[in-house]
């Protein structure tokens, strides 16, 4: 249990990168980057998570004294999420560009790079 | 006690469902399904956010990862099937002339 | 490279860094200790500030710099990704008809949802300090809102509710402001991004000085963004095709007709 929430953060972040190395079409590679990086969310969560902790809202129920997870890591989960989405879709905008210029995606019929 | 067993517990089921859903999403070849996966996914990762006790990170993971994203993906693979209807019309009209 | 040595490759890469990893999270605390350095040195700096959400203060207040360094990239990706995407010289655009086939109670619902989604983000920007949420999941909410409109099949609408141009200067508006806040930091207060306005009362919706103007900035500033990026990929999709023109022969446009908003 003490390692399950690493483990897992790990495994989906090399699920990704097994997608993408063994991928068929870009589309599918991005959709598998994506994934990848959402492994650093995990990875990130897990390590800032507290038995007992509340989220860090402070309020009525919920004090200075009050344990609460660490909401540093939730901050960079935070900034991490939108550069995901800002990653990906220039991502795909390039593949859009690549399908237009050679009408294949397939990333082992693209064997060379060009200006 | 019992409440941290429970919570212990819907953390193991949240990890566990995240890895079976990352890997539903990189076994999936097709990418028109995987976009739909790729939204249930992202609705897992949401689960695990609010079992983490992060619900900021929650609310920008169902609102990106379940939403813009895999519409982004949706309307890429269109205008890629698009791009490619369209060449084989081009070289169709080209052998046929 | 071909397949079998990008697999080999790839296992040894895989192999190596399971090592690698395993060695480390070793000599990790555990998971769900209550040793966390950060969250006590972060939780005393936002009661110094009367922040109720200590995500956003960390976002806006103690780490600002920071955020305005993601600000910057999302705004260059979507300058990025609207160059990429612009219609170059052998595409052109074609009216979109709203003739795509929609279900009554799908229609129905976008109606009701619609302004539902716009004063959940308008509330989620609005109360960014105070309650889970803030700028950037406000910013994303009302721009997905905005798109129902295109779940709904009406695009001509959602065109017409989202002058691209409007969006595009709220974006640049919303960085600028972003700056300027960090700059009158640095100006009335110690230190760039510094939070320079009383705090008032922990939990008061007017709390927490300049967090609530961050997230003002920063949900103008997703939102805009998350639109145009939308829009370019959406334009893409429904409005712009290549040219039949160079191509000797003019073809019917019977062929091009299908499908239009589905």
């Amino acid at each position: 249990m003490n390692y399950y929430a690493y483990f897992v953060a790990v495994g989906v972040m090399l699920l990704g990168v097994v997608g993408i190395a063994t991928s068929r079409s870009l589309v599918h590679a991005v959709v598998c980057l994506s994934v990848a990086q959402s492994g650093t969310y995990v990875l990130l969560i897990a390590v800032g998570f507290q038995y007992g902790g509340v989220a860090p809202i402070f309020g009525g129920q919920v004090g200075r004294t009050t344990a609460v997870v660490d909401p540093v890591v939730q901050a960079l989960a935070l900034t991490d999420i939108v550069v995901s989405a800002a990653v990906t879709s220039m991502l795909l905008a390039l593949v859009i560009q690549i399908a237009k210029r050679h009408q294949a995606i397939d990333p082992d019929r693209l064997g060379r790079l060009e200006g | 006690m019992n409440d941290g067993v429970l919570s212990n517990v819907l953390i193991v089921v949240s990890l566990t469902l995240v890895l079976v859903g990352a890997a539903a999403v990189v076994l999936t070849r097709h990418p028109s399904k995987q976009a739909v996966v790729l939204s249930c996914y992202g609705l897992l990762l949401t689960i695990l956010f609010v079992a983490f006790q992060a619900p900021d990170v929650a609310l920008s993971q169902v609102a990106i990862g379940t939403a813009v994203v895999p519409l982004i993906v949706v309307l890429s693979i269109r205008k890629i099937s698009l791009i490619r209807a369209e060449h084989t019309r081009a070289t169709d009209q080209k052998e046929g002339k | 490279m071909t397949r079998r040595i990008r697999l080999v490759v790839l296992v040894v890469g895989i192999v190596a860094f399971a090592a690698a990893m395993s060695l480390a999270f070793t000599g990790m605390p555990h998971f769900g200790g209550d040793i966390h350095a950060y969250r006590d040195a972060a939780v005393s700096g936002t009661y110094a500030h009367d922040t109720a959400n200590v995500v956003s203060s960390i976002n806006f207040d103690q780490r600002g710099f920071d955020t305005f360094g993601e600000e910057t990239i999302l705004f260059c990706t979507v300058v990025g990704v609207a160059a990429l995407l612009r219609p170059v010289h052998r595409e052109r655009r074609r009216e979109v008809s709203d003739a795509g086939l929609v279900l009554e109670s799908t229609g129905l619902l976008v109606y009701v949802l619609f302004p539902l989604t716009i004063v959940l983000g308008v509330n989620v920007v609005a109360h960014g300090a105070v309650t889970p949420g803030g700028g950037f999941q406000g910013g994303v909410i009302l721009s997905t809102g905005i798109h129902l409109l295109y779940v709904g099949g009406r695009y001509s609408l959602l065109r017409k509710l989202r002058p691209l141009v409007w969006f595009q200067q709220g974006e640049a508006l919303g960085v600028v402001l972003f700056g300027a806040l960090g700059i009158a930091g640095a100006a009335l207060g110690s230190a760039l991004f510094a939070n320079v306005i009383p705090q008032g009362q922990l939990s008061d919706f007017i709390s927490s000085g300049t967090v609530p103007l961050f997230n003002i900035a920063v949900g103008m500033t997703v939102c805009s963004s998350v639109i145009v990026l939308l829009a370019s990929f959406l334009d893409q999709t429904l409005a712009i095709r290549a040219d039949a023109g160079n191509d000797s022969v003019r073809k019917p446009r019977s062929g091009f007709e299908e499908g239009s908003a589905s």
